[in-house]
């Protein structure tokens, strides 16, 4: 990098830093043991492999035969 | 037994003691990428919940902390990804940031609106290097990249951030 180069990108941080000065000491303003223990203890929205698996059968007869969408969107 | 090797076990304890530890580094660490105080306490409770879900997959001879700020750069990633389009970069973080009175409340906005145009990717690296100084091997760390990628991401985040704040009629 030039010496040119170097001088303008000190001025460019320089400018990024008057606009947004570096976050001092901060803490968070509130006790987040109780959220972290409520997230652990809220279960996981489990799907099971066989729903992906006929998801991606049912993807893959639509690609295959695409004639089969009006038809099953008329028997709905 | 080890604290970290009884995290790894799956030890509530542990993973209590860790949080105690380790949580304000994490917040601390969040709040210079996202900028958002409330924001990022949710994704400090974020981070610890992806760290009890991996404790299995964390070897206890390994850097925690370095571990823990991988983890946490990911949820605020995540992060500036969903809320892209809203507010631009919030500074509302505490009063002893309050910014430089010489820079006027326009370039202010352009700046902060440049930034926030800037993908995630490339948003988190002119924070952490530019505003925040951090060096590039903690922040390659944190990203899980090497140094040169970083720089390459820093020349790239220049150049954007040129041309975005030159339309804006910003000298820079």
């Amino acid at each position: 990098m030039s010496l040119n180069e170097e001088k303008n990108l000190r001025e460019l941080q320089q400018l990024l830093k008057n606009a947004i000065p570096p976050l001092e000491d901060t803490t968070p303003r509130r006790d987040l043991w109780p959220a972290v223990q409520n997230r652990i203890a809220t279960p996981l929205i489990h799907v099971p492999w066989w729903d992906w698996a006929l998801l991606a059968a049912a993807a893959l007869m639509f690609f295959l035969f695409p004639g089969m969408i009006p038809t099953l969107l008329y028997h709905l | 037994m080890e604290l970290l090797q009884r995290f790894t076990e799956g030890d509530p304890e542990a993973f209590a003691s860790l949080f105690q530890q380790y949580h304000r580094d994490v917040y601390r660490w969040i709040a210079r990428i996202v900028r958002d105080p409330a924001a990022a306490e949710d994704l400090t409770v974020e981070t610890f919940w992806r760290i009890h879900r991996s404790h299995a997959r964390f070897a206890a001879q390994r850097n925690f902390p370095a571990w823990a700020r991988r983890i946490a750069t990911n949820a605020a990633i995540d992060h500036l990804r969903r809320t892209r389009h809203e507010v631009p970069l919030p500074d509302n973080l505490s009063a002893s940031t309050r910014p430089d009175s010489i820079v006027t409340t326009e370039t202010r906005r352009a700046i902060h609106s440049a930034i926030a145009a800037l993908p995630p990717r490339l948003r988190v690296v002119t924070l952490l290097a530019f505003i925040e100084e951090e060096p590039y091997s903690q922040i390659a760390d944190s990203l899980g990249i090497s140094e040169n990628a970083v720089k390459v991401r820093v020349f790239r985040a220049v150049r954007l951030l040129r041309k975005k704040l030159q339309q804006a009629g910003v000298h820079a």
